[in-house]
């Protein structure tokens, strides 16, 4: 908690950073699977986006496509990752771009291949050819430490560690940032908080999740419907002006934009007041 | 029934502190690669060699791990009770915490926590404490039993210091 008040600083690291004009590339990553790593992508990518910059989803998670799922554009996707890699098509035929922003564009993972089939150092390379046209290369990483992280990881400049207030959760999230660069600053969202259940004691706080990674944190998200409904139809909630969920994703991407915004948080109600509502209360302009 | 009436007076632990201390353990164990039991056997050693200077009241022995950026101190809170007879009496007890002090520096990892005041009835069986307070008490307290029988310097010291 008390880093993320630094991290305008910590925002702009100054070892990995590419030269200047160039984008950066992000791996948004978790160890665990199932904390939301593909929602966050897609949302945080939607938000940049909305913002103006001009950004690019790469799913790495390569066997599992998901990410075309939760952007609604699955019926657009013709070519994928591994496509380009062995060039079989150029990039360009296999971007696909968004339905609703002209800077948003996805490169999809191959459906029916297998995480080994990827050369680290081409991927690498690939990567590095997207920074040169985006601003933002969010790359949406398997869940594991193995072959499919490290090529996830390989060409990226920063990571964004996605964790759930859950003991596995939390256990695999600090085994992911001790598998990162050492250079690294990873910084942290903490995904599906349960404010009632915080409350209550039930569920692991958010200070007891950054008392132990202690990382930058970036955000924290609440755990709401709102999240499985525009999954359902395939729409960032990020771009919904209504959602305070969709706030929070905004004010993520204005902080990874280099904006001098709060991390967004969710309010824990005072303890007793039972019928208070579950508010959440976001930082900044957001 | 008799469970149910147990079930209401037992203190109830939030699930989420439980989630903190296991995920305190099994980060401790990740770090140090070592296994849970590793970690339980190095509290039974611990307590063994500490029982060898002074009686220590190991049923509300409490060795805890802390996680301090990133890493880990221990934290040992094990109540004495009374001191064991041996030829050179400096290097048996704590005799006041200046020299428990002094053990920290020479021990950075092994951690014992400040001295709160004595209690008003040193003698008294150990009531139900809470964790962390009461290691160096109960040594003052055992000093303090032990003025009692012999006028020894160090109790009054460690009592007045307190």
């Amino acid at each position: 908690m008390m880093r993320a008040l630094e991290s305008p600083a910590t925002l702009l690291e100054p070892l990995a950073e590419p030269a200047a004009a160039r984008g950066r590339a992000i791996v948004i990553t978790s160890g665990k699977g199932g904390v939301g790593k593909t929602t966050t992508t897609a949302n945080v990518g939607a938000a940049l986006a909305a913002a103006g910059k001009r950004v690019v989803l790469v799913d790495a998670d390569i066997g599992l496509r998901n990410l075309d799922i939760v952007l609604g554009l699955e019926s657009r996707v013709k070519h994928h990752l591994l496509d380009v890699l062995e060039e079989k098509v150029s990039l360009d035929e296999a971007l696909v771009r968004d339905k609703r922003s002209e800077n948003l564009y996805l490169l999809a993972a191959a459906q029916t291949r297998e995480k080994e089939d990827v050369v680290t150092a081409q991927m690498k390379a690939l990567i590095e050819q997207l920074c040169e046209r985006f601003e933002f290369v969010l790359i949406d990483c398997p869940a594991g430490i193995e072959m499919g992280f490290k090529n996830a990881v390989a060409g990226a400049h920063h990571a964004i560690v996605v964790c759930t207030p859950e003991v596995s959760a939390v256990r695999d999230a600090d085994r992911v940032v001790g598998l990162l660069p050492s250079a690294w600053r990873p910084e942290l969202i903490i995904n599906r908080l349960r404010p009632q259940l915080v409350r209550k004691g039930k569920m692991l706080s958010v200070d007891d999740v950054n008392g132990i990674l202690r990382l930058p944190l970036l955000g924290v998200i609440a755990d709401e419907p709102g999240v499985i409904v525009a999954t359902n139809k395939g729409e960032p909630l990020a771009l919904d002006p209504s959602s305070e969920t969709g706030a929070a994703y905004r004010a993520i991407a204005a902080k990874l934009a280099g904006e001098n915004v709060a991390a967004p948080t969710v309010r824990v109600p005072a303890n007793g007041s039972f019928f208070s509502k579950l508010g959440s209360l976001f930082g900044g302009r957001a | 029934m008799l469970d149910f009436l147990k079930s209401l007076f037992k203190p109830v632990v939030p699930s989420g502190e439980t989630a903190k201390e296991r995920l305190r353990l099994v980060l401790l164990s990740d770090h140090l690669s070592l296994a849970p039991d590793v970690i339980d056997s190095l509290k039974r050693d611990l307590m063994e060699v500490i029982s060898r200077y002074v009686e220590i009241d190991s049923e509300h022995a409490d060795v805890t791990f802390e996680h301090r950026d990133r890493e880990i101190a221990m934290l040992a809170s094990i109540p004495i009770t009374g001191v064991r007879e041996r030829k050179a009496p400096e290097a048996t007890v704590f005799p006041s915490p200046n020299d428990a002090h002094a053990a920290q520096e020479l021990a950075p990892q092994l951690e014992t926590v400040a001295a709160p005041k004595p209690k008003a009835n040193p003698a008294a069986p150990p009531r139900r404490r809470r964790r962390k307070k009461y290691a160096a008490a109960a040594a003052a307290a055992a000093a303090a039993k032990r003025t009692a029988q012999e006028p020894p310097q160090v109790g009054n010291q460690a009592s007045a210091q307190a």
